[in-house]
């Protein structure tokens, strides 16, 4: 019966096509990303502040450089010698800022994932179940959300006090209520899909509809969005640094750097360009490539 | 009565939107038979739909809602059943293939993948090479070349997504198929090719199906029996021989049958039946019908017609109530 079938409907015949050959979405995205070349160019910057942070005891030794003062050697203009220059207390910018990279990027990595996964647990939530769920959800994140965001992080500091981790606790609860909106509203956009009812009509789980079905159709702008907070909280995390909320003191970062440079900045302007320009190419980097994600992920915006 | 699969029993469905309560199904009786086919027939809005995902209880949350009436599908009473007990039932012992092959298969999954899935969900037990086995069976069965299931949805076409559609309603060889307009959204070729494998896999498993469509072409082909729907109410049920070429009709059903154009004779205009269905909002006190009944009495505006059983044709209209008696007269006399 079913090779008769077959041979009726003549979709059945041998194909010479290679279907083993996984062709998938992905290798699509990644072709309309590499057209972007400004979202390449970001790519490139990410790529090296990456291998930075990752070899950076390979390029310069942590205590020896970084931490080590050298009074003898302080406010040098830059040379073979001392790339980028020295700081106030003899410590090699160039040193300071590659391992300031590794605290920027894990922490700003960190906070991201962090708020990203409790905030898709609360938007996927709100946004599947809609109703009671989601209105009591989302109301105590606007309630989150009438706080500015970085008076919310300073709050949250000075409740725990300083050091890495409570920074990125604070961060990422004031980060979690942008995620779960976006999170739900594209949720919303996909709950009511007729491929989510015939899912439903096979007798799926609501969990597994959830992490099955509705998270992977909705996941583009969430890439998107967390692309750009990454650059958002690299910005914070300096920000809040500078004010001497973040690291604490001679751990080398790029916003604490520029804070301590500042009253140096006149003569030695070294002291607060290069951090400075440390933290503009990562968050030009990540807005770049956010941004040609963003075009790649979209197909309706492809040309 | 062993034979009965579904019997829903005096179905009552009402939609709860913010404007208004709307009557959906007012009513419905019908039974089918292990491996018989019902075609469902009405025009759109008519409750077709609404019946059937009452019978799988995917009604939309909160707004759907069965008021009145019970479904037994093999022996259990589905609107008594805890969810947790439909999600077993659902895809397993009754599946459902929906209108728009276009958009009931997720896109970002493989479709091996997806006809996986209902398996894995279903059998515990089932080893991946099991499962890997079953789905190339699968895709063969339906006439789609096994190699082609590692690839996504958008790349297959309408028919062919229509066929993966169907592989994942069949893959646990439920004993009941709800085919929710299953060629609606083809072109007649496909649909021909379709109708094919559904009625050649339903004979091979012994399926029992409700056909829902509004082309009578379909029904007459495919169908043991009709049921015709008209504004949540079932009007007339039979076999296709009583529907299609007894001479007592519900007026709806000429009227049904006379706007099907006739292809030996020349006209100029197509003959629908004049004006509308009645608001859904309002629940009728009399025959739906009444308003658009060439053959209307006084009576049918004021009371509902009762079901008038004429061996295996059903026919709900005041026309007939009295030809019933008279039989019932007749059959006493007998005794």
């Amino acid at each position: 019966m079913t090779t008769k079938n077959v041979d009726k409907t003549g979709v059945g015949k041998p194909d010479s096509r290679d279907y083993t050959k996984k062709r998938s979405q992905l290798k699509l995205i990644m072709y309309r990303f590499s057209k972007n070349r400004l979202a390449v160019l970001g790519l490139c910057i990410l790529c090296v502040l990456a291998l930075c942070a990752i070899f950076a005891d390979v390029i310069a030794d942590y205590q020896t450089m970084a931490i080590k003062q050298n009074i003898m050697n302080k406010l040098q203009p830059p040379s073979a010698e001392h790339w980028l220059g020295t700081d106030q207390y003899g410590r090699d910018i160039f040193a300071r800022i590659i391992h300031g990279a590794r605290i920027s990027l894990t922490m700003g990595i960190g906070t991201v994932l962090t708020s990203l996964t409790i905030g898709s647990i609360f938007g996927a939530l709100a946004g599947y179940y809609g109703g009671k769920v989601d209105n009591i959800i989302m109301r105590i994140m606007d309630v989150f959300l009438a706080i500015p965001n970085m008076l919310m992080a300073v709050t949250i500091v000075g409740a725990l006090g300083g050091g890495l981790v409570n920074l990125l606790i604070a961060m990422s609860i004031s980060s979690i209520p942008r995620f779960s909106r976006v999170i739900r509203s594209s949720i919303l956009s996909v709950r009511d899909m007729d491929y989510i009812e015939a899912a439903r009509a096979c007798g799926t789980k609501d969990s597994r509809i959830i992490y099955k079905h509705v998270l992977p159709n909705a996941i583009g702008p969430i890439i998107v969005n967390a692309t750009l907070s990454l650059a958002n909280t690299i910005l914070s995390i300096s920000g809040m640094s500078f004010i001497g909320l973040g690291i604490e003191k001679p751990m080398p970062e790029w916003g604490s750097m520029l804070s301590e440079g500042r009253a140096q900045m006149r003569y030695h302007p070294n002291l607060v360009i290069f951090p400075g320009i440390a933290i503009a190419l990562a968050v030009l980097g990540l807005n770049l490539v956010g941004d040609g994600l963003r075009d790649a992920l979209d197909p309706k915006l492809k040309n | 009565m062993n034979d009965v699969l579904l019997s829903i029993e005096n179905l009552h469905v009402t939609y709860r939107t913010d404007e208004a309560l709307v009557y959906a199904v007012n009513g419905v009786n019908l039974n089918i038979m292990r491996g018989e086919t019902l075609g469902l027939v009405g025009e759109t809005g008519a409750g077709k739909t609404t019946t059937a995902l009452s019978v799988m209880r995917l009604l939309p949350d909160k707004i759907g809602k069965i008021e009145q009436g019970k479904i037994y599908l093999d022996g259990l009473d589905i609107t008594a059943a805890t969810e947790a007990d439909m999600r077993a039932i659902r895809g397993n012992i009754v599946s459902m293939i929906f209108q728009d092959p276009m958009s009931s298969l997720n896109p970002v999954l493989r479709v091996g993948e997806q006809i996986a899935e209902v398996l894995r969900i279903h059998n515990d037990k089932l080893s991946k090479s099991e499962v890997d086995r079953r789905v190339d069976e699968l895709m063969e069965m339906v006439g789609l070349p096994k190699e082609r299931k590692v690839e996504y949805p958008h790349q297959f076409s309408g028919g062919m997504k229509q066929r993966v559609v169907i592989a994942i309603a069949l893959a646990c060889e439920p004993k009941l198929l709800l085919a929710d307009e299953p060629t609606t959204a083809l072109d007649v070729t496909i649909q021909a090719q379709v109708l094919a494998i559904i009625r050649e896999l339903k004979e091979m498993l012994n399926t029992s199906m409700l056909l829902i469509t509004h082309d009578l072409g379909i029904v007459a082909e495919n169908c043991d029996r009709v049921a015709v729907m008209y504004a949540g109410e079932i009007v007339e049920m039979g076999t296709v021989e009583d529907i299609f070429e007894e001479k007592d009709h519900h007026p709806y059903t000429v009227g049904l049958f006379g706007s099907i154009p006739d292809l030996d004779k020349n006209i100029d205009r197509l003959t629908p039946i004049e004006g509308m269905m009645p608001d859904p909002t309002v629940l009728q006190a009399g025959c739906p019908f009444y308003d658009r009944c060439p053959q209307r009495m006084d009576i049918c505006n004021t009371e509902k017609p009762a079901e008038v059983m004429k061996g295996t044709h059903m026919i709900k209209c005041h026309l007939f109530s009295n030809v019933e008696k008279a039989a019932n007269v007749e059959k006493v006399g007998e005794v």
